[in-house]
């Protein structure tokens, strides 16, 4: 936010404010792999209203996004340009491993595919499945609120 | 024409240029050298009861114990007949064919894939480059030979 550097004592109920606002506007990029793309896109349909979260509003542009989650096969071919998606998103972000390709590499363990996105960019939520239902989505954005309360402002100058 | 007639007229009319010819379990088969190649695929696109224009697929298969290791499959449908043929020709490791690029346009992506897989070469294909994995991939991943996980750590 810029205020954190300028704050020489850090007050945890400034920290409860920014959280609540940061985990309760989670912006996730529209970004897709392979089929647990169309999984993520369920969650986000009426049914299972991904909007509870505050997490809809997907971003087309990596710059207006918090949340980046990566569902899917990611090749090697594929990577430079998900680490450059990666590098323009502003901070705060967090990064969901959607699937067992992008959390391991899956049943592609072979030499086109990277095993496991957290070989290349920090991961804080892994979702198992192949592919694993949107419940399970909204279960890790659930976690990953969890994990953002727990942050406090001096973490991420 | 049926497939039966083609292979037939194929057969009386390319004696010098197959070296086998046979029916196959689904379609004609016709075994040429990599030499004749071009004039063969010229003459099933150009004779006009033929007409084979469209190229289907350009594949290889791997025979590691041979002397000439890859067997390029040709794939090609006569919109006009609706007939499918098979055309294979055989290479040896690192060897080049003749491209068919300028008879069939469409076969351009089918070369670079068989180019980035095998590693076999091109002649006269305007853009010889990989075409699925990274350009600065050193090695030739359907080769027999080639481990599954790659030879670099993951």
């Amino acid at each position: 936010m810029g205020i954190e550097s300028h704050l020489g004592i850090i007050t945890t109920s400034l920290d409860k404010i920014v959280n609540w606002g940061r985990k309760n506007s989670l912006w996730p990029m529209t970004f897709g792999l392979a089929c647990c793309a169309l999984e993520m896109m369920v969650a986000a349909s009426a049914r299972h209203d991904i909007s509870r979260f505050g997490a809809e509003v997907f971003r087309g542009s990596p710059r207006q996004a918090d949340l980046l989650i990566v569902p899917g096969t990611l090749t090697k071919k594929m990577l430079p340009y998900v680490l450059r998606l990666y590098n323009q998103m502003p901070e705060p972000k967090w990064v969901i491993a959607y699937g067992a390709c992008a959390c391991s590499g899956g049943i592609f363990n072979t030499y086109n595919v990277v095993q496991g996105v957290d070989k290349v960019i920090p991961v804080d939520v892994y979702v198992a499945g192949c592919p694993p239902k949107p419940e399970a989505l909204l279960r890790a954005i659930v976690m990953l609120r969890k994990k953002i309360e727990k942050e406090t402002l001096k973490d991420r100058v | 024409m049926n497939s039966k007639e083609i292979f037939e007229t194929i057969k009386s009319d390319c004696k010098s240029l197959i070296t086998e010819a046979f029916m196959g379990i689904d379609i004609p088969t016709f075994v040429v050298e990599p030499d004749s190649l071009l004039e063969f695929m010229k003459y099933i696109k150009k004779m006009p009861q033929l007409s084979f224009d469209l190229i289907a697929d350009i594949t290889a298969v791997d025979y590691p114990n041979r002397a000439k290791r890859f067997e390029l499959v040709y794939h090609i449908f006569s919109i006009k007949n609706a007939v499918r043929i098979r055309v294979k020709t055989k290479v040896e490791d690192g060897g080049s064919v003749e491209s068919v690029t300028s008879i069939w346009r469409g076969a351009e992506w089918l070369e670079r894939e068989v180019f980035d897989m095998f590693g076999v070469t091109f002649k006269n294909h305007p853009d010889l480059r990989r075409i699925l994995m990274n350009e600065d991939y050193k090695y030739h991943p359907l080769k027999k030979e080639f481990p599954l996980q790659g030879y670099e750590e993951s």
